[in-house]
């Protein structure tokens, strides 16, 4: 079974190639900042040379991803990253996933998109190359450096390299035996992690994370070179770009969480999503105010301020999510890898080197005396900006209590801040009022696009929208019932915000300036989110109303928001008849789901034997005898119909329940969503019937003597009926030596519906002694049967039966009422910012093929 | 006064509102005792225990009674003073509950009992493999 060559090749490779980028970058970083120095002797031959070492840079760190990307494909788990992130039964696609679910690859990954957009860099720029490329390689040197893997003086370690052999990081006697001892599977991605989203939610994060890299360097550049304002043009199209990535990323991952984890939402606000939408935020701040700068040569220092400030705090993220610093304050949890010092020196050194060296030339950095007016639009985008901050900086204080408690701790001081109790509420409260603001702002501002206004310009071009969007909201609110306040103002803001963006969207289409439009239509994406957040979130309902019983214990509100269904029994919900008709697995090769009960397992979990025909729609898809391959035994899907009480129509939810080995064998539980046009049902199993816990009452062992074949008797108030004796081969896989004898009886159930269940009841005798009665558990009709004896005289059998009660699950059902509109207005959104990207990146390359970049 | 001078106070205002805001929301780690005497003296509601679940000598959790319908739970809390408390949780049982390392609890005190609104639960972790 188990391979005994070990591939060292491939990792030695490996890590030569981390080595050679890390050189490189260094290399680079000297040769781009000597070019950049000596800015007119001698330039040119430093930056061919920084070009090229940065070119080698980058094809070494290519080669890094393939070498390790192959380590996964070919299962060499002789190399720990192979082993503790993937396995065997893996679908190949989700191995690009154990790509990034360590850290290392993840580090990698970031670094790859660093070195391919810095050959854009190279390939688009003149002017800025030398600088830019200087703060590119630098960075490079950081990450590359936490893949090193190299101890330097026997004790200081750089990096944690994803190269490293398995033997050398697990202490294990085989190791002694067989140095090259290969483990046969590896234990695989985390479970929770095989998911569509999380292929490519990871590296669009990170390559949003790079693109905030280009307009940091391009600023640093600026400053460094003391060209304090041309930075702005080739840096603005970037932002934008970065903006749309993070933003997507970001809703990517909130997507992922609403489908995957068990919430009841899409967002949590958990530690590890604030990490990076504080940073979105900014950018996105400081992408108008350089739209303001290139119109009016006003919000330069606050530019600066927020681009530096938007890379910093991407750095901060990745510190709080990979130092361990969370712990307790996170669903997710990280572990350190030892990297967290190393995290924290590229934190700082680019903190107080960016500072210094604003600090440094702030004098001379032109402003503009006059003040904007309040009638202009860059005063009202730069109000927005001002409130986009501050909404960050709102999400930054509470997400920061573990780094302020260990900061107080480092002083000597106690500090056991915790976050506070009702997250969601508490950060919604505020955003709320921000979200507010932006749509009124971001409808606003459009106004002052043209020409110059005053008061009565204004008024007269504002009271029209004003009073559509009055019109449009008292429809929609009486429509659909929203009476709360707070909704109606955030209704009346978002409507407003889409009807003068399309006011202003409709005449550039008739002046045909299409390629304006992009700030438009990500303003009405914008608000559509707002109002798709507040609908879906605001008006989120449980809707699986538990009436039966309220204990004494707790308020009403709090009893009432799980039902307990138990199997084959109707009962009503919501608008809906409900029926849980049992647990399923997913086959490979069998569509749908297989009943628990049709299946034998065998001592690998990945198979089990058909105990019965497995038929589906009339087609027959595996017989009695057959082994069936599951690719992930873990999951259980719980079938649940609903039979909607009004309509008579039905549809059925498989909500999901998986034993996490990568997790220390948690429970997770993942909703089914029904989605319908004006809402999604969320449904999601609270708890299962576990047979085998101890809170399960068994009645007392009732003893039935079966005679006759074809016999007939109870089995829990079901009919039953006994088909006989038969001599098997093999018990759980297992050959029995010649004078071992095992027997099975056969017994098949009739059970709702017109199923028949198979119990196979062994009874195993080894060297002339009783070894095994081993108890066949069935969980469709609740009963547990052995079989307890066989009279060799007459043939006759005794059954020992125990029975309990029927099996159940606790359902939890969310209505969330027109969350299509959120994620409309987010395809709107990232459609605007495409536009806007074009735009700006089409006035970089007019200005600079005139000379002037 | 100069309009942007208007706005610099404005945003300081609504920051120092936001740190203001934040510091009366944020909860803390607390023991059974010092949560027991905040309801008392009715400072503070709801708060974060970290415990452990009650073990018998054997090493083995007791004292997890879920409810007869299975729609509620109450087990016993071991703080970190050695103080046991019983914690009723008002949701069905996690999962988890029995093979949890830690126990964090969310809640307060009501009429002497201890509710907790939600409970997190720190299992053992094997995200770093340490064994074959």
């Amino acid at each position: 079974m188990e391979d005994q060559t070990i591939h060292l090749g491939i990792g030695n490779a490996g890590h030569i190639f981390v080595i050679i980028s890390f050189v490189t970058s260094i290399l680079a970083t000297f040769a781009y900042g000597k070019a950049a120095l000596n800015n007119e002797l001698g330039k040119d031959s430093w930056v061919s040379f920084g070009r090229r070492v940065f070119i080698a840079h980058g094809v070494a760190v290519i080669a890094t991803a393939v070498t390790l990307f192959l380590i996964i494909y070919f299962h060499y788990f002789e190399y720990h990253y192979a082993w503790s992130h993937s396995s065997l039964n893996l679908a190949v696609h989700y191995m690009i996933a154990c790509f990034w679910e360590g850290q290392e690859g993840s580090f990698l990954i970031w670094t790859l998109w660093n070195a391919l957009l810095g050959f854009v860099l190279i390939k688009t720029n003149k002017k800025w190359e030398a600088p830019v490329m200087t703060v590119f390689s630098m960075v490079q040197a950081f990450l590359t450096s936490m893949i090193l893997g190299v101890v330097f003086f026997g004790e200081f370690k750089l990096g944690s390299s994803p190269f490293i052999l398995l033997r050398d990081v697990i202490e294990d006697p085989r190791f002694l035996i067989n140095p090259n001892f290969v483990p046969s599977d590896g234990t695989g991605l985390n479970p929770l992690l095989q998911n569509y989203w999380m292929v490519i939610h990871p590296p669009m994060t990170f390559l949003g994370f790079s693109l905030t890299l280009v307009p940091f360097s391009f600023c640093i550049a600026g400053l460094w070179r003391k060209d304090f304002k041309d930075w702005i043009r080739p840096a603005l199209p970037w932002t934008i770009f970065g903006g749309v990535i993070l933003g997507t990323a970001i809703i990517m991952g909130g997507y992922w969480a609403y489908e995957t984890l068990n919430f009841g939402g899409y967002w949590n606000w958990d530690p590890v999503e604030n990490a990076v939408y504080v940073p979105w935020l900014i950018l996105i701040a400081s992408m108008h105010t350089m739209i303001v700068f290139k119109k009016s040569e006003t919000a330069l220092k606050t530019s600066i301020v927020l681009v530096i400030a938007t890379f910093i705090l991407i750095l901060y993220a990745t510190f709080l999510t990979r130092s361990g610093i969370l712990g307790n304050t996170s669903v997710h949890s990280f572990t350190d890898l030892g990297l967290s010092g190393q995290l924290l020196i590229y934190l700082l050194f680019f903190l107080i080197g960016s500072i210094a060296l604003a600090a440094s030339v702030w004098k001379r950095i032109p402003t503009s005396d006059k003040e904007a007016s309040t009638y202009s639009r860059e005063f009202w985008i730069f109000i927005g900006a001002l409130t986009l901050c501050l909404m960050s900086f709102q999400v930054l204080v509470p997400t920061s209590f573990p780094v302020i408690n260990k900061i107080i701790e480092f002083f000597g001081g106690l500090s056991s801040l915790a976050p506070p109790t009702n997250q969601v509420e508490f950060y919604s409260q505020w955003q709320l009022w921000f979200g507010i603001a932006i749509a009124l702002l971001s409808g606003t501002g459009q106004f002052f696009f043209w020409k110059k206004m005053d008061k009565e310009k204004l008024k007269s071009a504002i009271s029209f929208p004003i009073l559509i969007s009055l019109v449009l909201s008292a429809i929609i609110f009486t429509t659909t019932k929203i009476f709360d306040p707070i909704y109606i103002v955030i209704l009346v803001a978002g409507v407003y915000s889409i009807v003068s963006n399309t006011y202003i969207l409709v005449s550039l289409f008739k002046s045909k300036s299409y390629k304006l439009t992009g700030g438009s239509i990500a303003h009405i994406g914008i608000a559509m989110m707002l109002i798709g957040i507040m609908f879906s979130e605001g008006y989120s309902k449980v809707i699986s109303v538990n009436t039966t019983k309220i204990s004494n214990e707790f308020t009403e509100e709090q009893n009432t928001n799980n039902v307990v269904l138990f199997l084959q029994t109707k009962k009503n919900m919501g608008g809906y008849e409900l029926l849980y008709r049992g647990e399923g697995m997913s086959a490979q090769g069998i569509p749908g789901y297989v009943k628990k009960s049709y299946l034998d397992p065998t001592p690998n979990p990945h198979y089990k034997v058909a105990i019965q025909p497995i038929i589906k729609d009339g087609k027959t898809y595996a017989q009695e005898g057959d082994t069936l391959y599951f690719r992930t035994p873990e999951n259980t899907y719980h079938e649940i119909k609903y039979t909607s009480v009004r309509t008579g129509k039905s549809f059925t939810l498989y909500p999901r329940t998986q034993v996490n080995n990568d997790m220390g064998g948690q429970t997770l539980v993942s909703p089914d969503i029904k989605k319908q046009w004006n809402r999604d049902l969320y449904t999601f199993v609270a708890l299962q019937h576990d047979f085998e816990d101890e809170f399960t009452d068994w009645n007392e062992k009732e003893i039935i003597k079966l005679d006759s074949i074809g016999q007939r008797f109870f089995i829990n108030d079901y009919v039953a009926q006994y088909n006989g004796l038969e001599k098997v081969h093999a018990v759980n896989f297992i050959e029995l030596g010649p004078n071992d004898i095992a027997i099975r009886a056969n017994i098949t159930v009739f059970a709702e519906e017109g199923e028949k269940y198979k119990l196979r009841p062994q009874f195993i005798i080894q060297k002339q002694n009783i070894v095994a009665r081993p108890p066949v558990l069935n969980q469709e009709i609740a009963s547990r049967v052995t079989l307890e004896n066989i009279d060799p005289d007459n043939g006759s059998i005794s059954l020992a039966i125990e029975t309990s009660r029927t099996d159940w699950v606790i359902l939890q059902a969310i209505e969330k009422p027109h969350i299509n509109i959120l994620w409309i207005g987010t395809i709107i959104m990232i459609i605007g910012f495409i536009i806007a990207t074009r735009r700006r990146y089409s006035e970089f390359v007019k200005m600079r093929d005139k000379g002037f970049a | 006064m100069k309009k942007s001078s208007l706005i610099g106070i404005i945003v300081i205002a609504i920051a120092i509102a936001v740190i203001v805001s934040t510091s009366s929301s944020a909860s803390s780690y607390v023991t059974f005792d010092e949560a027991y005497a905040m309801s008392e003296t009715g400072k503070e509601s709801t708060i974060h225990v970290v415990g452990e679940l009650k073990k018998n000598s054997a090493g083995q959790i007791v004292g997890v009674k879920p409810s007869e319908d299975r729609l509620t739970v109450e087990f016993i809390l071991v703080d970190d003073n050695q103080k046991e408390q019983t914690v009723f949780l008002n949701s069905p049982m996690p999962s988890d509950l029995m093979n949890s390392d830690k126990v964090v609890v969310i809640g307060g005190y009501k009429n002497d009992r201890f509710m907790a609104d939600k409970v997190l639960l720190k299992c053992p972790s094997k995200y770093e493999e340490t064994t074959l």
